[in-house]
């Protein structure tokens, strides 16, 4: 299960939004081995396409220093679909490189830019087998760190 | 010459677990060399044959003290003792 913060649900689905046609790519970290996602990271799509999406290799770089200094891990990997459902593609399977991160997609097909319901979706992918698990989204803790992306 | 290498979690099967393993080799290609004597299966995972020639997957970044290897040669970029090698996949889908 993914229990995540309304207020981080609610900044990965407004980067979805805001990046359709093309697909909106992200990370949130938390303390490694804690399963909580408390770092919202919204990346550059480098593809910048609406059926792809790809870390740039310096940001990632710096990405994965950052959260080694910080003790941190992917806790959530994020990206959206832009003209199909909020599960993974056969690509989507075969790159997925972080066993223990919860692979979320977002799907902004119904609507775009706009406002309205946008499908929220989180999986495991190991080993190239996909497992659909819930979402609890809780409210937002006053204490909760800010992030800089 | 040692070099050290930074491994990321999905190959860390490879590594007995470590985050970080030790290597030698002048360049990158003798570097992974190294490495798959250490530890079996690794090289496989870093490498492709690209039509008869072996070059870098696709999907797999690695750094040398920072720095993209395919804007500094490739497998041939050039190693020197206390180098930093970081290997990353990519964070990339469809």
């Amino acid at each position: 299960m993914l229990t995540i913060e309304q207020e981080i649900y609610d900044a990965i689905v407004a980067h979805a939004r805001r990046d359709h046609p093309d697909e909106a790519c992200g990370v949130v970290a938390g303390p490694e081995g804690s399963d909580r996602p408390e770092r919202f990271i919204p990346m550059v799509n480098a593809a910048g396409s609406p059926t792809f999406y790809e870390f740039d290799s310096t940001e990632l770089l710096a990405l994965y220093k950052d959260m080694d200094a910080r003790d941190e891990e992917p806790v959530v990997v994020y990206h959206s679909h832009t003209a199909t459902e909020a599960y993974p593609s056969r690509t989507d399977i075969g790159l997925a490189s972080e066993p223990n991160a919860h692979y979320v997609l977002v799907s902004t097909r119904e609507h775009g830019n706009s406002e309205g319901p946008v499908e929220f979706r989180s999986y495991r992918i190991i080993d190239g087998v996909v497992t659909e698990e819930e979402v609890t989204i809780t409210p937002t803790q006053k204490t909760q760190e800010a992030s800089t992306p | 010459m040692a070099i050290e290498v930074r491994i990321p979690t999905i190959l860390r099967t490879y590594t007995d677990g470590a985050k970080a393993v030790e290597g030698s080799g002048g360049t990158l290609s003798a570097l992974i060399d190294d490495l798959e004597g250490n530890h079996p299966g690794i090289k496989e995972r870093l490498v492709e044959d690209k039509s008869g020639s072996v070059d870098l997957r696709r999907f797999v970044n690695v750094y040398i003290n920072d720095e993209d290897v395919r804007f500094i040669g490739g497998l041939d970029a050039e190693l020197a003792d206390g180098d930093q090698v970081v290997v990353l996949p990519a964070v990339a889908g469809g």
